[in-house]
């Protein structure tokens, strides 16, 4: 889309009443991005293609509802996005995606790191509502670098994007379909350690939850001092979207 | 019949079906399909040959394999046995025909024998609810199943008979149609059309968008969106190639016209994609034809050849210079949600057939980001019929919404089930009289995704302003469990969800195990209540229409059929969503005892 900060105003759109302007080609997330206006998410990442599978960022435009990272702002958009209906749907859709993995916070080494586990906090999420499905899901430790635990994967599509699209690597993809969509990776043996993804990658760094670990580098940083212990969701977001802008492609 | 065989050289035949599709990326499931009628399954070996011919990463192939029920990746036996999972075929014992026919080869369901021989399992609706209970053997359809037949297949299986050496009987499919109307009705003459527009003259093109104006032709896949407004869009796009679908992925539960007009109507859908191709400049067609019907294929290649020999298409149609368009026929896998018109592009494309964002839509970027329009079999025939008659004549049928007539499937509890032809604006009860329904109780119209109508309301019209339908039109008659029915359909959802989304992906499971829990004697009040919140969650979160839909039934149902679940519930207050009982079922099985004193009791 190749919309820059500093491209020119091609009109504005009010979310929650606050008027924001956009540029040409800006989604409504890249314009709220931009002005300062939180809308929560999980699958999306400024700096990566949109991917709109998350759902959170679900928005009310004059009355319909639609997904803020892939739609494209237009003139005169009437959005509602900091509303208690939405907020309760959303905190159902961070509700879904604990139950239908096997989130276990307190024995995670991605605590307080965690997207999906600050996305719960953000939308005061108390308890997992829904009953838990407990799947059976893989663990790969062949990689002498990355562990690889699909327990903790929400299909957001981050790792595959950034090893597509930054490392040029293709290094993780998606299988199967509804409930038994997975993450599977490049190798005949379907090991993580049999592909040629380096610790260094793109793809190793993104994962908003637990699910791809560098090895070794668990508890360097001590709970209590983590991302989400010093600043809050929309915090870390925010300042993430106005530091790579809505530079995505 | 293609025959799975035990071949010696995998690499050999691998490397001539990719060479066979000139390792075109695009064509990708149609070499996994390929592979799969070759050697009865994908093999992990299979897909890294794959990726290396096409030049793909291996996570594509992979992931496109893995997208469609048809294509297992592990081996599923040399008679792959298919039970379709339609309501219609419950109703009619396809469970116990699954069971019997199990025992007879000593399968479990869902796995493949032990001598690697067969495996039984059960699949989405195949499409013939008016002759089930039906079924797929190596993908073959086979119709009208009760014990004899079961027993008479099993014979064959365990004889180890090729099924192309099976009796022609099991695989005979019939039309069944019933009523006609003013497009079943008449007879068509291939070329007729498109020698009227040709008769235009030069401003032809145009006039025959005024007719589809004048017709106000909408969709009959059932969304309904104008067609006239759809080919505009697609007209005025900018492009270097515009493309026309032939949506044959006729997937909704209940629904098996597209079968019939592809069977006895194919010159009228070819020659409405050929009208259509003139009007919007399109150089290519495709057909894309749902997995369960593959066995239409060549009758259908057969009849495209023989419209090419009649200058019907080709280079030149019908005489005019630069008026170039040929037809493809795709061939999907197994995956209802395909008849998505973005998911169907996707798969048009080789890949996942995972919905698109939108905007873009199709229209504008389609088919290789190309201006495309995606219509329903039925729409393509009716155009041949506005070609010829004009748009006047079409919009004298049906109601100021619904101009025309619709292809109903009538299936379930009535006498004569088959194909139908009405009128827009024809009444619920109407059609039940028709078909021989006398003591319906409820119909489900327009399939799991529609609306489920109760006996209060069969004065209500199929049409768009009241009854929308893509044409199912499921009988239950009285005495019918609807919550069965309804279990039905939210497992199908459940099947179906492409995964992409969050609401979608998590909340057809999670209704499916409140539905299940509530059939099972231990649903609450809460339950209830829970089925609503999650209906809201879907209905406006969803990624796309299948999402959207998905809780119709349910909800449906909670409105209009109180009596289908009350006496189900096991407590107005709580019940935990976990069955102990059942829970020890798995200790039960393993140590081989089952004590009487060992169960814990129901609640009262």
């Amino acid at each position: 889309m190749g919309a820059s900060a500093a491209a020119a105003i091609a009109g504005t759109i009010t979310i929650d009443g606050k008027t924001v302007p956009f540029a040409e080609g800006q989604t409504i997330m890249d314009a709220a991005l931009a002005a300062g206006v939180y809308i929560p998410h999980l699958c999306h990442n400024p700096e990566f293609k949109p991917h709109g599978s998350c759902k959170l960022c679900v928005v009310s435009v004059n009355g319909r509802n639609m997904t803020a990272c892939t739609m494209p702002a237009s003139a005169n958009m009437v959005v509602a996005n900091d509303v208690p209906e939405l907020n309760e749907d959303r905190k159902a859709l961070v509700q879904m995606l604990f139950v239908e993995g096997n989130h276990i916070c307190p024995a995670c080494e991605a605590s307080g790191n965690c997207q999906l586990q600050a996305a719960g906090y953000h939308l005061g999420m108390q308890d997992p509502h829904f009953t838990h499905f407990y799947p059976p899901r893989r663990v790969d430790a062949s990689h002498p670098d990355i562990f690889l635990d699909l327990n903790r994967c929400i299909l957001c599509e981050l790792c595959v994007r950034a090893s597509r699209d930054i490392d040029g690597k293709n290094v993780f993809g998606i299988s199967g379909r509804g409930m038994g969509a997975h993450l599977i990776v490049n190798s005949e043996s379907g090991r993580l350690g049999d592909t040629n993804m380096a610790v260094t990658d793109k793809a190793a760094q993104v994962c908003p939850t637990g699910a791809i670990l560098i090895k070794r580098k668990g508890y360097t940083i001590p709970i209590g001092q983590r991302t989400f212990d010093r600043q809050t969701l929309s915090q870390f977001q925010l300042e993430r979207g106005k530091r790579t802008g809505s530079g995505h492609e | 019949m293609s025959e799975v065989h035990d071949s010696g050289d995998i690499g050999q035949s691998l490397a001539y079906i990719c060479e066979k599709h000139d390792r075109e990326p695009r064509r990708l499931l149609q070499i996994l399909i390929d592979v799969q009628e070759s050697c009865g399954f994908v093999s992990s070996e299979a897909i890294t040959v794959i990726a290396q011919s096409l030049g793909l990463p291996r996570v594509q192939v992979e992931g496109a394999a893995g997208f469609y029920s048809f294509l297992p990746l592990a081996p599923a036996g040399r008679y792959r046995v298919l039970f379709s999972d339609d309501v219609t075929d419950r109703m009619l014992g396809s469970q116990e025909l699954m069971r019997h026919f199990c025992n007879r080869l000593w399968l479990e369901p869902g796995k493949v024998s032990e001598d690697q021989a067969a495996s039984a399992d059960f699949t989405s609706c195949t499409g013939m609810c008016d002759q089930g209970p039906a079924g797929l053997v190596n993908g073959w359809p086979v119709t009208r199943l009760n014990r004899e037949r079961i027993d008479l297949i099993a014979d064959l299986i365990l004889d180890r008979v090729p099924v192309s050496h099976w009796p022609p009987m099991l695989f005979q499919v019939d039309d069944n149609i019933r009523r006609t109307g003013m497009l079943l009705g008449e007879a068509f003459e291939p070329g007729s059309a498109i020698r009227a527009l040709r008769a235009r003259g030069p401003g032809g093109p145009e006039a025959m968008m005024a007719e589809l104006k004048t017709s106000r032709l909408r969709g009959r896949g059932g969304a309904g969106y104008s067609t006239a407004d759809k080919w505009a869009h697609c007209r005025e796009s900018p492009g270097t190639a515009r493309y026309i679908v032939c949506n044959a992925d006729e997937g909704e539960p209940g629904t098996f016209k597209d079968r019939v007009l592809l069977n006895s109507y194919a010159d009228l859908v070819f020659e409405g994609m050929t009208v259509g191709a003139r009007l919007m400049g399109c150089a290519k067609g495709f057909l894309y034809l749902r997995g369960e019907y593959r066995y239409l294929r060549e009758k259908l290649e057969r009849i495209l050849a023989r419209r090419r020999g009649e200058g019907l298409l080709g280079t030149g149609i019908a005489g005019e210079a630069g008026f170039d368009f040929d037809i493809e026929i795709h061939l999907g896998a197994g995956a209802y949600i395909c008849g998505e018109e973005s998911a169907l592009i996707e798969s048009l494309e080789g890949r996942r057939g995972r919905p698109r964002n939108r905007p873009p839509f199709p229209a504008a970027h389609g088919y290789l980001d190309q201006p495309t329009v995606v219509n329903n079999v039925e729409t393509l025939a009716f155009v041949s019929m506005i070609a010829l008659d004009g748009g006047k004549h079409f919009a004298g049928t049906g109601t100021g919404e619904s101009s025309g007539s619709k292809i109903l499937s009538i299936s379930g509890d009535c006498a004569r089930p088959g194909i139908y032809e009405y009128p827009f604006g024809t009444p619920v009860q109407e059609i039940l009289d028709d078909c021989g329904a006398e003591e319906a109780y409820a119909v489900q119209v327009g399939g799991p995704s529609g609306v489920l109508v109760s006996w209060k309301e069969f004065g209500r019209r199929i049409s768009f302003e009241d009854l929308p339908t893509a044409g199912a039109f499921t009988i239950f008659g009285r005495g019918r469990d609807i919550l069965q029915a309804v279990q039905n359909y939210v497992h199908f959802f459940a099947h179906e969800s492409c995964g992409f989304c969050t609401p979608c992906r998590v909340g057809t499971q999670l209704q499916k195990k409140i539905v299940e829990k509530i059939a099972g004697g231990h649903g609450t009040a809460s339950d209830l209540e829970e089925l609503k919140h999650l209906g809201h969650l879907m209905r406006t979160m969803s990624h796309c229409g299948l999402g959207h839909t998905a809780p119709n039934a349910v909800l449906d149902m909670l409105e209009k059929f109180p009596g289908a679940y009350e006496q189900k519930l096991g407590s107005l207050s709580f019940e935990p969503a976990f069955d102990l009982d059942a829970a020890l079922e798995t200790a039960r099985r393993i140590t081989g005892r089952d004590d009487p004193w060992a169960h814990l009791p129901r609640q009262p």
